[in-house]
């Protein structure tokens, strides 16, 4: 039960933000998600900011993702 | 496109995947069992082709992660009801249209001359009772705790506008019961679960501390691109291996991008404020206790249960349809022997077949055939 | 249990469903109509009729092409087109799927009772630019006025003859195994341009319409390769259903590779918003085109020259067991299946 989108903030008027999600925007309401700044990236969920995504974890992620990758071709290489 | 965390190309990386599936073919030395229960994870594994890539001795089960699935047929019948009620406008999300009640579907209204709506949020539905202030409009609050913060706010908002003409059919369901339900099926064969990670972007991975500690079943909370799914198998398998040697059962968050212990403070605030906890019953697999939300005061007379009297038909049982053993992760979906014959989408026998992320609906449309390829 | 089923068993009536371009579509078609009309030239179900002889006459140096299309769209006017954009190209692309070179359309109209005039104007404007870049000429039409209520303003039916010349043969049959898949441009634009426009989905940027008549891009693609052999255009049901339809057809298998699937980014996020797969999303602008394996670079280069075909790419191959297959974005491989009706949206 999961569709949740992730869009970049570029806009926030009240309770409602304007979201990036890379090639369309559309509007948000920030209702559950208060605490938000332009800028930040946030999963939108039918129509509401569910949660701000961390930026740095992403990277630690897509790091860790990486390193195996590279492991992977190492082993090819050898 | 660089990488962030927007980009979802960076999640997919093929070489990437394929180091991991051999670490996960490295750790599955034995036969395991591990269950999602999210609509959305059921869809990715099949769209993603997971299973080709992984050993058959590790099996993926699709648990009951789908709202619209596990929705009472009676309760299917009491929006059907209402549809057909003059001046009456049902909202709801598309994934309810098709699921069939006892005799009949909202799809089908609709093909009859009722006023049934698909929208996209619930704010929607709040819009329409601004337009059409002669009609009453009901909206149809199914979903699991990704979506119940989301349906709370909207009926917050609806009593601090006033709006007369609105109300909410509560069908949510809490994950967290369904799960321990899941945990002490006798002799049952699962070595974790796969958790939903949108659903615990607004509970928290604490949410499941209980599964692991008292339950003894590892939890990994994993997001829902290729990568994430690989990685969450992984540490499952690392989890269940360390178990058989006597370890201990953990929570692990694998979506770290999005999931905190804590959660949402402020949606858990809107479910704390606009819903209580009740009984609920899940399609095909019974009553769970507290594994529902009710509306409570003073948002009640947004209510549409006690607002609209209406007739229900007697509930249709569900046949020849095993939904609910497939949900409760003791079949696959074609261990069924109506599976691809009696039961396709086109002629469906139950709701897991008709909702696009039903376990039988994902696996015939993406995995069908898998016996013969292999 | 079965409510949503069978539509022999319980329908009685046509649902939207029927509409789709899906399964359901599929066997309203085969188990209703081509069963009352049915002839070995409408059995053969290609996108245009394709005639040898007329009447007994042959055609010099070609064959005659035939076909018709209705058209419902809503809304009537959409970013990137409008109703009669899509009636002239439609049509004109059947032909050229074909092979056919367009030469006449003939326009039916049928128009309710209280659509401004000037919306007419503006649909017949389109009409006739469209039919101009086509290089087609409407030759023949008729007009009905229906009371007001239920067909959304206007319904356009267009009926278009070509001429197939000699050495050109695209036709399902003709698809074997070695055979390249490409496709000439992004998936899924003029659906999800209609989705948008029409659920208000309330999106700051417009997204337009593929529509547009691709005689040219066909001349251009026969021209490199003349013994391409089969064209088809991904209309409803997207290019999942023109696979399905033609891995049962031809009794081949296609394995298509994700990956190279050409999508527009806001397209793609679209579909992400909603839940949709652009690969059953229909366009309107886009020939799926099946060539001998070794001419697939020859054709990929004749249809980037093409200011239609920019984005065509080599989606996939013909090859292996009956049926289609697709080579997932981390290399996993999945069956892909037409679809019972429209996707609906979901948030799940």
């Amino acid at each position: 039960m999961c569709l949740a989108i992730p869009g970049k903030i570029v806009e926030i008027d009240g309770v409602t933000a304007r979201v990036d999600f890379g090639g369309v925007t559309r509007e948000a309401d920030l209702s559950v998600m208060p605490d938000v700044e332009i800028g930040d990236y946030v999963l939108v969920h039918a129509g509401f900011a569910i949660q701000k995504l961390d930026a740095s974890e992403a990277g630690e992620t897509l790091r860790i993702f990486d390193e195996l990758a590279r492991t992977l071709e190492s082993e090819d290489d050898g | 496109m660089t990488a962030g965390p927007l980009d979802p190309e960076a999640f997919r990386s093929e070489r990437a995947a394929r180091a991991i599936v051999e670490r996960i073919r490295g750790l599955a030395t034995a036969p395991a069992a591990l269950m999602e229960v999210c609509g959305t994870h059921t869809v990715a594994i099949s769209r993603f082709g997971l299973r080709s890539l992984l050993p058959e001795r590790l099996r993926l089960l699709s648990g009951p992660g789908c709202p619209v699935c596990v929705t009472p047929v009676g309760e299917i019948d009491r929006a059907i009801a209402i549809a057909r009620l003059p001046d009456t406008i049902v909202a709801t999300f598309g994934d309810m249209m098709r699921v069939p009640g006892s005799e009949s579907s909202l799809e089908r209204e609709r093909a009859r001359g009722a006023d049934v709506r698909i929208v996209y949020s619930p704010l929607d539905a709040l819009e329409i009772a601004a337009e059409e202030p002669g009609r009453e409009i009901v909206f149809l609050g199914v979903g699991f705790e990704t979506t119940s913060p989301t349906v709370a706010a909207t009926i917050a908002r609806a009593d601090r506008e006033g709006l007369r003409n609105v109300s909410v059919l509560p069908f949510f369901k809490r994950i967290p019961p369904a799960l321990r339900k899941l945990a002490a099926v006798p002799d049952r064969s699962l070595d974790g679960f796969i958790c939903p990670g949108h659903v615990s972007v607004v509970l928290g991975s604490d949410a499941y501390r209980s599964i692991a500690r008292d339950d003894g079943l590892p939890c990994v909370v994993t997001g829902f691109e290729p990568l994430d799914i690989l990685w969450g198998i992984f540490l499952l398998l690392r989890q269940a291996n360390d178990v058989r040697a006597g370890g201990r059962a953990k929570v692990e968050i694998q979506y770290r991008r999005a999931v905190t212990r804590e959660g949402n403070p402020a949606a858990l605030a809107m479910l704390d404020d606009v819903f209580e906890i009740c009984d609920a019953e899940w399609r095909g697999i019974g009553e769970i206790p507290e594994s529902g939300y009710a509306i409570a005061e003073p948002y009640r007379n947004l209510d549409a249960g006690p607002r609209f009297d209406v007739e229900l038909p007697p509930p249709a049982d569900d046949g020849p349809c095993i939904c609910g053993e497939i949900m409760l992760g003791e079949k696959l979906p074609d261990d069924c022997p109506s599976f691809g014959t009696a039961c396709t989408p086109r002629s469906p026998l139950g709701p897991c077949m008709v909702s696009s992320e039903g376990s039988c609906a994902a696996f015939y449309r993406y995995e069908r055939g898998r016996r013969d390829r292999r | 249990m079965a409510t949503s089923g069978d539509p022999r068993k319980t329908d009685e009536s046509i649902r939207l469903g029927h509409g789709s371009g899906g399964a359901l579509m599929h066997e309203l078609i085969e188990t209703v109509i081509v069963d009352a009309l049915a002839n070995p030239v409408l059995e053969a179900m290609e996108d245009a009729a394709e005639l040898p002889t007329v009447g007994g006459h042959r055609l010099e140096g070609g064959r005659l092409a035939v076909t018709t299309d209705s058209y419902v769209v809503q809304p009537l006017f959409f970013p990137g087109g409008d109703i009669g954009t899509l009636a002239v190209s439609g049509t004109v692309n059947d032909l050229a799927m074909k092979g056919a070179r367009p030469v006449c359309l003939t326009l039916g109209l049928v128009a309710e009772e209280g659509l401004a005039l000037d919306a007419l104007r503006r649909v017949l404007a389109s009409i006739a630019t469209t039919a101009r870049d086509a290089g087609v000429a409407v030759v023949a039409g008729d007009t009905k006025v229906v009371e007001r209520g239920g067909i959304g303003g206007l319904v356009l039916n267009t009926a278009g003859i070509g001429v197939i010349p000699d050495g050109v043969r695209s036709s399902c049959d003709r698809v074997q195994d070695g055979d390249a898949v490409i496709v000439s441009g992004t998936l899924g634009d003029h659906e999800t341009a209609i989705l948008v426009a029409r659920e208000g989905l309330k999106l700051e940027q417009e997204i337009a319409s593929d529509c547009a008549p691709l005689g040219g891009l066909v001349a251009a693609a026969l021209e490199a390769c003349p013994e391409t052999h089969l064209l088809r255009d991904p209309t409803r049901g997207g290019l999942a259903t023109v696979l399905c339809e033609v891995a049962d057809g031809a009794g081949v298998g296609i394995t298509i590779d994700e990956a190279s699937l050409p999508v527009r980014p806001e397209v793609r996020s679209v579909c992400e918003i909603l839940g949709f797969d652009p690969v059953y999303m229909a366009n309107e602008g886009k020939a799926v085109l099946f060539v001998p394996g070794d001419a697939a670079d020859d054709v990929l280069e004749a249809l980037r020259a093409h200011p239609l075909g920019r984005e065509a790419a080599l989606v996939g191959r013909v090859g292996g067991r009956p049926g289609v297959a697709v080579r997932t974005v981390v290399g996993g491989l999945r069956p892909l299946v037409m679809l019972e009706a429209a996707q609906l949206p979901r948030i799940c």
